[in-house]
């Protein structure tokens, strides 16, 4: 209605140093995509390579930002619409790491498989750059979009092996679940947007801060924003009882893409359920907290108990990776006690990183054993891997205790953490509900142990196509055993470094 | 002498040793087998030095080193020992060589080998723990060979037995780890920074007495499992029987310790209030094992098992005699600790040469050994004697001890529990009596007797069996310091009175 002026439109003043990371991945996109269709095909290795060397480029920048923030403080970016902290840059290398070992595992997947082109390394890409965005917002517009560009680039991946039905079906379940999530979140955004006259997370806290509506009793409408918000999220996280899409789409979707979906998606989804819940929404902590302590609850309890009646060692990771998100939940019902100083964030956090990695390696092994096809997944894949590549086997049984939890493994530490972080809340109930869990999924990795090591040799075993690890496997499954080796020895520096 | 870090050592040992056999090829079987029985000497060497240099009238923690580790977490690797946990480290030095030299595994040697090793590392370093994070590691590490040892040179049931005992320890150290966690962050109201230090946790803090009751009982629980305590001790006859012969020894000598070791090292000195409050669970519930034990052990129709049930048996009466609180009973407890390792370690050793010689553990198809293999027989004798308490044997003195320091403080319980010391002898002697009495039948005629290295590998069992019945002194005199500290630490910090312990003490010394 007024008088519009051209020439004051400014642009918000854009920290290109601080959004390196983001953009690095995304030229590097930009790159596969373009260049590489423009071009004939590369040689062997290069899409995987170069990939490789993008997310390790925007991983080694992580470093110099780190610093600054050390340095400067916490700042945001771009008109105050993303947050340019430690726990952005935490996520930022959790996902980059992720894309890292996630092409090394891809690469002589795809040529396995037959399947040819540089546009899964691309959505590999542009995922993480969703997830990062999620991990990094500071308004809920922002953080919706991430969320998107995480998931429909999951999606496509997901159906991405065209000779396989399983993976069509996978793709097509994720889509239509993850579309109706998708829905829920950005009602509950319109929600909350109704209630509190922003989507920006520091308006957001003004305005409640300004017109504290719990004290007028008209605060329905935000608390059933906050409700969809966490059942969008929760589906993202894939906790009981949103998990229903994890075990087809994970068993469906292509080895590596199910590793990234693990390691990045759940880093991304939890960094974003952290900053939604402590810091867009920290005046409704006394409301969610005991729903996130429920869900935490029956995911762990979930998630076990479902994974070891399973056969097939992909179905039975899903429902670990479900058993996982419960723990992660621990650590964030500890971080929505509020105004205590503890640890709930920082070790929610630890724990995606180290599972990041931990989960990329056994789906690794996982990879190398599914043999071409990609259909070799179940117990059986596994007997007698011990005696035909017992290094392989060892490398397995490595990343399958750390992921139950022993020590001198990172999975102990990371299950440390979030159980001390309750703890500190006297939330000791939560915490044993969670320990006990935990031994009733280590029967699941103790059969694939029992598998690899231990049952007796069938007849029609000689016959299997023999387990083929190539360089970029074994150097991603190398690298995935030394971090939770070295991290489950020397936890020091990693636990101090945790934002 | 106390810069050299002996006790680092110990548990770096046998864990590199572990790490060196993995690594050989495969084409070297020798190199593998003199790689492990090195490694496993050496170590057992350093657990005979660290007895020797022991200073026994010091009842406080010997040789203790002390590094950061988790300094975000406040965990540091601190190590040492005193009385109580002096000849667990010894009977596991010398356990192990034994083991690995003795017991053949019949295939995958390599593997079997690098498990032991890694076995050791873990118990070693159980023992030796002064932080309770540290001792938590090596507490849930040690199931991981265990758990390999059982499962993959296990017998027909191994993989069933394997997961039964993985299972439940881990269950019993869910609750101990959340206590651990609890334990140190409530401590730290009166400290001001978190550790995992066990010293400084159990002088400096008060815990209320229902907090205290809570942590107490979410330790309590782990070791149950452990020792293991009726009603828990189901996983214990499946995976003895199914282990392997050298599994049995170990897992019958020194891993039960753990158990016993724990109650006494983070239940009563950590918790003495709750200790002594919890007294009359314990007591019951190890009374009832001893009992059980022994019932169940002379229905068994299968050598091995009936040995599996002693062990429950055995363990009741050293829980019995650790919750009596008094310095004769736990004196008693922490030898018999040694004595059960060392008699049933051979007893298992025995029954694993009966099934070497004739695939089976059925009692009912045994007969008339002594006649065939007189000089086997003997040694059998000898270690079932020690078993049954027979004076004169290691057996007895620890028996004694229990039975006399329990009289005072817990009568009743100890007046049913010695039901259990006949039984003992009754199952024992019947079992001896059915497998080496008669005359041998057309199967059992062939027994071949005692072989020279299986002679070897006994004589050691037999020595310390003789030893410390004949001369036990060597023993208590290094025990009783630190168990006297112990009560007195117990005494302060909470209502409980020794009954005239320290009357007692000097007529018997």
């Amino acid at each position: 209605m007024g008088v519009l002026v051209a020439d004051t439109l400014v642009g918000p003043k854009v920290d290109w140093f601080a959004l390196s990371p983001l953009l690095v991945l995304l030229g590097g996109a930009m790159v596969l995509l373009v260049v590489a269709s423009l071009t004939p095909p590369w040689p062997k290795r290069l899409y995987a390579t170069f990939t490789a060397a993008v997310a390790f480029a925007a991983f080694v920048l992580c470093f110099p930002l780190w610093h600054r923030i050390d340095v400067d403080g916490p700042s945001t970016l771009v008109g105050n619409a993303m947050h340019f902290d430690q726990m952005a840059l935490w996520v930022t290398i959790t996902i980059s790491v992720a894309v890292f070992l996630g092409s090394l595992l891809t690469d002589d997947y795809l040529r396995r498989e037959g399947i040819d082109g540089p546009e899964i390394y691309a959505l590999f890409l542009l995922a993480a750059i969703g997830g990062i965005v999620m991990g990094s917002a500071n308004d809920l517009v922002v953080l919706f979009l991430g969320l998107e560009i995480l998931s429909i680039a999951l999606y496509v991946l997901a159906a991405s092996h065209r000779k396989r039905l399983q993976s069509q079906e996978s793709g097509l379940k994720y889509f239509v679940l993850g579309g109706f999530s998708s829905a829920i979140f950005l009602y509950g955004i319109a929600l909350v947007y109704g209630g509190t006259g922003s989507t920006n997370f520091d308006r957001m806290l003004d305005a409640l801060a300004a017109n504290v509506p719990a004290q007028k009793g008209d605060d329905a409408i935000l608390l059933a924003g906050v409700a969809l918000l966490l059942v969008g999220l929760a589906f993202k996280v894939a906790a009981v009882p949103f998990h229903f899409w994890t075990p087809d789409v994970y068993e469906g979707a292509p080895t590596p893409v199910t590793a990234f979906m693990a390691s990045a998606a759940k880093a991304a989804a939890f960094a974003a359920m952290l900053r939604v819940l402590l810091q867009a929404l920290p005046n409704f902590a006394d409301d969610y907290r005991p729903v996130v302590w429920a869900l935490a609850v029956i995911t762990v309890i979930g998630g076990s108990v479902m994974a070891v009646v399973q056969t097939n060692v992909k179905r039975m990771l899903a429902f670990s990776s479900i058993s996982h998100a419960g723990f992660m939940l621990v650590g964030v019902e500890a971080a929505s006690h509020l105004g205590t100083d503890n640890d709930g964030r920082s070790s929610t956090l630890l724990y995606t990183l180290i599972y990041a990695v931990l989960v990329m390696g056994t789906f690794g092994v996982v990879t190398a054993v599914g043999r071409t096809g990609d259909n070799a997944t179940d117990l059986a894949g596994f007997r007698g891997l011990g005696r035909t590549r017992p290094v392989l086997a060892f490398a397995m049984t490595v990343l399958l205790l750390a992921q139950a939890g022993v020590p001198l493994t990172s999975g102990f530490v990371a299950k440390f953490g979030v159980i001390r972080a309750a703890v500190v809340e006297h939330s000791y109930a939560v915490a044993i509900i969670a320990m006990v869990a935990s031994v009733i999924a280590a029967f699941l990795y103790l059969r694939i142990m029992i598998s690899m090591w231990i049952a007796d040799p069938e007849a029609g075993d000689d016959q299997r196509e023999p387990v083929r690890t190539p360089a970029y496997l074994t150097v991603a499954i190398a690298l995935s055993v030394a971090f939770t080796l070295v991290v489950g020895f020397f936890p020091d520096w990693l636990v101090a470094l945790a934002p | 002498m106390t810069d050299f870090p002996i006790l680092t050592l110990l548990v770096l040992v046998p864990a590199v040793g572990a790490l060196v056999v993995a690594l050989v090829s495969n084409r070297q079987p020798d190199l593998v087998k003199v790689t492990a029985l090195l490694t496993s000497i050496l170590t057992g060497g350093m657990a005979l030095w660290t007895l020797f240099a022991f200073e026994k009238s010091e009842a406080g923690f010997q040789f203790v080193s002390q590094h950061s580790w988790i300094e975000s977490w406040g965990i540091s690797w601190h190590l040492g020992v005193d009385g109580i946990s002096l000849f667990l480290v010894v009977l596991t030095g010398i356990l192990f060589p034994l083991v690995i030299a003795g017991v053949d595994p019949h295939h995958d040697h390599k593997r079997y080998l690098a498990w032991m090793l890694l076995l050791e590392a873990g118990v070693m370093g159980s023992f030796v723990s002064l932080d309770l994070f540290l001792f938590f590691v090596f507490f849930e590490i040690v199931l991981v060979p265990m758990y390999f040892l059982i499962g993959g040179w296990g017998y027909d049931q191994r993989i069933y037995a394997a997961t039964k005992f993985f299972l439940f320890t881990m269950v019993g150290s869910a609750f101990m780890l959340v206590g651990i966690i609890a334990t140190a962050l409530i401590a730290k109201a009166d400290d001001g920074a978190v550790t995992f230090d066990l010293v400084k946790i159990a002088e400096n803090a008060e815990f209320a007495a229902s907090t205290g009751r809570w942590l107490f009982f979410a330790f309590a629980i782990a070791f149950a499992v452990k020792v293991p305590l009726f009603p828990l001790h189901t996983w214990l006859p499946d995976a003895h029987t199914q282990a392997p012969t050298g599994g049995s020894v170990i897992l019958a000598g020194v891993l039960l310790k753990l158990g016993t070791y724990g109650l006494l090292r983070f239940g009563v000195y950590l918790f003495p209030e709750a200790a002594v409050w919890a007294r009359p669970v314990f007591l019951t519930l190890a009374t009832i094992g001893v009992l059980w034990g022994a019932v169940a052990a002379t229905m068994q129709t299968d050598l091995k098992r009936l040995v599996a049930y002693s062990s429950v048996a055995h363990l009741g009466f050293i829980v019995l005699g650790t919750f009596a609180l008094t310095s004769q009973a736990i004196t008693g407890g922490v030898m018999q600790n040694i004595n059960h390792g060392i008699s049933t370690g051979a007893l298992f050793l025995l029954v694993g040469m009966i099934y070497e010689r004739r695939h089976t553990r059925e009692i009912a198809k045994l007969k008339g050994l002594q006649k065939v293999a007189p000089v086997f027989a003997a040694a059998f004798m000898i270690v079932m004697l020690s078993s049954i308490g027979v004076p004169g044997l290691n057996g007895f003195v620890g028996e004694f001890l229990v039975l006399i320091g329990s009289f005072g403080t817990a009568r009743w319980w100890v007046v049913i529990a010695a039901v259990g010391v006949i039984l003992a002898a009754l199952y024992l002697l019947w079992a001896y009596q059915r497998v080496f009495h008669g005359e041998p039948d057309d199967d059992n005629r062939s027994f071949a007797e005692l072989k020279w290295k299986e002679g070897m590998l006994l004589l050691p069992f037999i020595a310390i069996i003789v030893f410390a019945g004949v001369y036990p002194k060597a023993m208590l005199d290094r025990i009783e310091p630190s168990v006297d500290k112990l009560l007195e630490h117990v005494q302060e910090h909470s209502s409980w009175v020794a009954p005239e312990a320290q009357s007692n003490e000097g007529g018997e010394g």
